[in-house]
Order: structure tokens, then sequence, then C-alpha cells
């Protein structure tokens, strides 16, 4: 079990060292919108800081629709994924090492960014610490959950559109949650339940995304 | 007793589009035969591999089937990858241990000794065919399904893989090979014939 969850985790931080462009654009597409919406709001800029949470939270979600798309299509199309189906007794493990290097790779690179993105959009310093933990509990679910709707649409070409209408309504608690956490902070309070629930949708969804991901990808391979 | 056959299969059929793809087919290949499997284009050959394998749900049944190790069209290598870290990869997933000196063999016994470390969507087309036969050589599976695996392979490519299929049928292996031209080491062939149109499934 381990062995096959290290190799996995093994070739596919090999592959992101290989293809770094795939890491950054989504993060660059986050900066820019970011960027956007502070220059379209900084006419009145209490404005931007009362909508920040909810902007920076959408934004992330429509980032990792981004980046889940291809998540699987290389594997899909070059042959690796019905071999790693074939080889194994089980993918699961395998499954989760490429979910969790995916995670890195989007999840926790923009939780890091987090601070940063939220001074583009004026939210005081003294919030941004809860900011970071929000995503820190948050992004995990982001990625497992959507990994989810990748695996059952990998044989589908040009499936960006039917992934978001798949994930983003099961995203929907997160944004709800991290977003109120951020502006709880915002009005000084503590983060209360919000945060909790955050933490849980994320285990929750590690524990069962890669049990998922292997049922969703084997039909895409039945096809 | 008889060894049992590595493949055995009964009243075994394919439906696309709720169409049966061949007649049901009845099949058992023992240990040291080598089948080759023929057939005119989309009667479902490459279909009866992928459902043999696992890949595709099918009708009937799977009476016995041995571990195995399958080459379809895409051969299997992540890109970005050189042959030797593919060839690693899929040995940690079967757990196993990958000693470099394992995979130089595997390499040099397909000829890609001498290739030097670039990343597989550097190689030629029969390059890559020939990681792929690698990584069959790596398995140790006793039964092969092979999806027209001269595919790109160039004639000291194809004399190699027929070396290879008749050592591992000597050996007690099993292969079933899809190929449109004749496969030299063949102990026997199957045609599949397209299923009458009538017979559509209610």
């Amino acid at each position: 079990m381990s062995g096959a969850l290290g190799g996995q985790i093994r070739r596919e931080l090999l592959l992101l060292a290989r293809s770094r462009t795939d890491v950054l654009n989504p993060l660059v597409f986050l900066f820019l919108t970011v960027l956007l919406f502070a220059l379209a709001l900084d006419g009145r800029p209490e404005n931007l800081r009362a909508h920040a949470a909810g902007v920076l939270w959408a934004l992330v979600l429509l980032t990792n629709m981004l980046a889940l798309d291809g998540m699987f299509r290389r594997d899909y199309d070059d042959g690796s994924l019905e071999q790693m189906f074939l080889i194994t007794q089980s993918p699961v493990a395998p499954v989760l090492g490429k979910l969790l290097v995916q995670w890195l790779a989007t999840g926790a690179l923009i939780t890091l960014c987090s601070p940063l993105l939220g001074l583009a959009l004026n939210l005081p310093a003294k919030v941004l610490p809860m900011l970071f933990l929000a995503f820190l509990a948050g992004s995990p679910a982001v990625s497992f959950i959507g990994a989810i709707g990748a695996s059952v649409t990998v044989g589908i070409r040009r499936s960006g559109a039917i992934l978001g209408l798949l994930v983003l309504p099961m995203l929907i608690p997160v944004l709800i949650f991290g977003v109120s956490v951020v502006n709880r902070a915002l009005d000084g309070d503590p983060p209360g339940p919000a945060i909790y629930w955050l933490a849980a949708l994320s285990v929750a969804s590690i524990m069962a995304a890669p049990f998922a991901v292997s049922a969703g990808l084997k039909v895409s391979l039945e096809q | 007793m008889p060894p049992s056959p590595l493949l055995q299969i009964a009243r075994f059929a394919c439906l696309r589009d709720r169409r049966l793809l061949f007649d049901p087919l009845e099949l058992c290949v023992q240990a040291g035969e080598c089948v080759e499997l023929r057939g005119p284009n989309g009667v479902g050959k490459t279909t009866l591999l992928r459902a043999l394998a696992g890949l595709f749900p099918a009708e009937g049944v799977i009476l016995s089937r041995a571990p195995f190790a399958y080459i379809g069209h895409a051969n299997g290598n992540a890109g970005a990858l050189t042959a030797e870290e593919n060839l690693r990869w899929y040995l940690t997933l079967m757990e196993r241990p990958a000693t470099d000196a394992s995979l130089r063999e595997a390499l040099e016994r397909v000829g890609l000794g001498a290739v030097a470390p670039r990343p597989c969507s550097r190689l030629s087309a029969g390059q890559q065919r020939r990681v792929a036969l690698a990584r069959l050589l790596l398995s140790a599976a006793d039964l092969w399904l092979l999806d027209e695996p001269y595919t790109a392979l160039d004639v000291g490519g194809v004399v190699l893989l027929d070396g290879l299929l008749r050592e591992h049928c000597a050996r007690g292996g099993a292969a079933l090979v899809v190929s449109h031209n004749p496969v030299q080491p063949a102990s026997r062939a199957l045609d599949l014939h397209p299923a009458p149109l009538m017979r559509r499934r209610a």
C-alpha cells in the first residue's frame, strides 16, 4: 500500500517539476483576476474590503476548476491511467497520491499566497492569519471534491463547462463557510463553527474522494 | 489432471451501442500458446482485449485468467518522464523492487540501452513502443494481452518482439496478440466474425 502511494507521489512530483507552467498558469490567473477586481472596485476601498472574502473565495474556486480540468487528461491519453488500474490490486492508493499532489500544486500554493491576495483586496493585516487558516482548512475539500468531477469527465473532450456545472454546486458549502470565517474576522469576532465545518468537509472529502475518484476513473476508462 | 488454462472464457460477447460486436466466443488458452487474434476493422478486437483485461464491461464469463500484462494502443508512458522513470513507477505500483540493474537490463533487452535519459515524448513512436515492451518483460505476468504490438516497430523491433513472444511461450507463458499481419510465433489463429446485424439485443 505504502509502496504504491509513495511511488505515485514520486511520479507526480517529478511530473510537476517537469511541467512548471501547469502549476503557474492557474496561479497567474488567480493573481490577475484578483488584481482586476482590486482595480475595478478601487474607487471605494471600504467597498473592496466588504466584498474581499466573497471575491477571493469565488476566484479560488474558479482557479481550481481550471487546474482540475487537466488533472487526469494526460494520464488518460497516454495510457498510464489504464495501466495504473491494471497493475494494482486496488487503484485507491495511487489515486490518493495523485490527489495529494494535486492539492499541493493548487490548494496548498494558493493558501501560501492567500495573505498576499488578501492585501491586494485591501483586507487589514489582522484578518490575514484567519484568511490563511480558512484556506488551509477549506482548500483540501475543494481539490478532493473537484477531483471526483474531473474523474467522471476525463473521457469528454472540452469538459470545462461540464466540470464546473458538476462540481461547483458541491463546493457551495465550502464557499459559504469560507466567506463566513473571513467576514467574522473582519468584524473582530472569533470564527465560530464555520472553520470547524471547513475542516470537517476537508477531512470527509480526503477520506471519501480516493474511492469515488477510483470509481469515476473506472467508468471513464470503460467507455 | 490437465494444467489449468491461463485464460478461459465462455459465451463471451461485447456490446457497443446495444449492438453485438462479434459472435459469442469460447476460448481456452493453455500455457505455451500464442494465439493470434484476427478480424476485419471494427469487429471488436480491441474491445475484446479491453474486456478481457477488465477495462470494458462484457457479457459472458471469464472462467480463469492468469495475472496478465496488457499493451493497448496507447503505450502507457508519461511523456514528460524518461523510460527508466516510467518503468520505476510501474514496478513500485506492483510493489516490486525496482533496482537500477533490472531496469537497465530490461531496457537493453528491448534495444534502448543506448538511449540517453530523454523524456519519452522525445522518443520516436517505435522507441516508445519498445518502452512498453520493456514493461512487459518486467511485469513477470504469465499472460500477455497485446493489441497490435507491431505498430510503429521497425524490422529489428519485429524480430525482437517475435523473439520475446517465443521465449515467453517456451517458458510456459501465453499470449493473445491482435494483429493485421501474420504473427510468426503464433501457434494458432482465432478469427473474429462480425455478428449479423439482425442479432441486436432486445
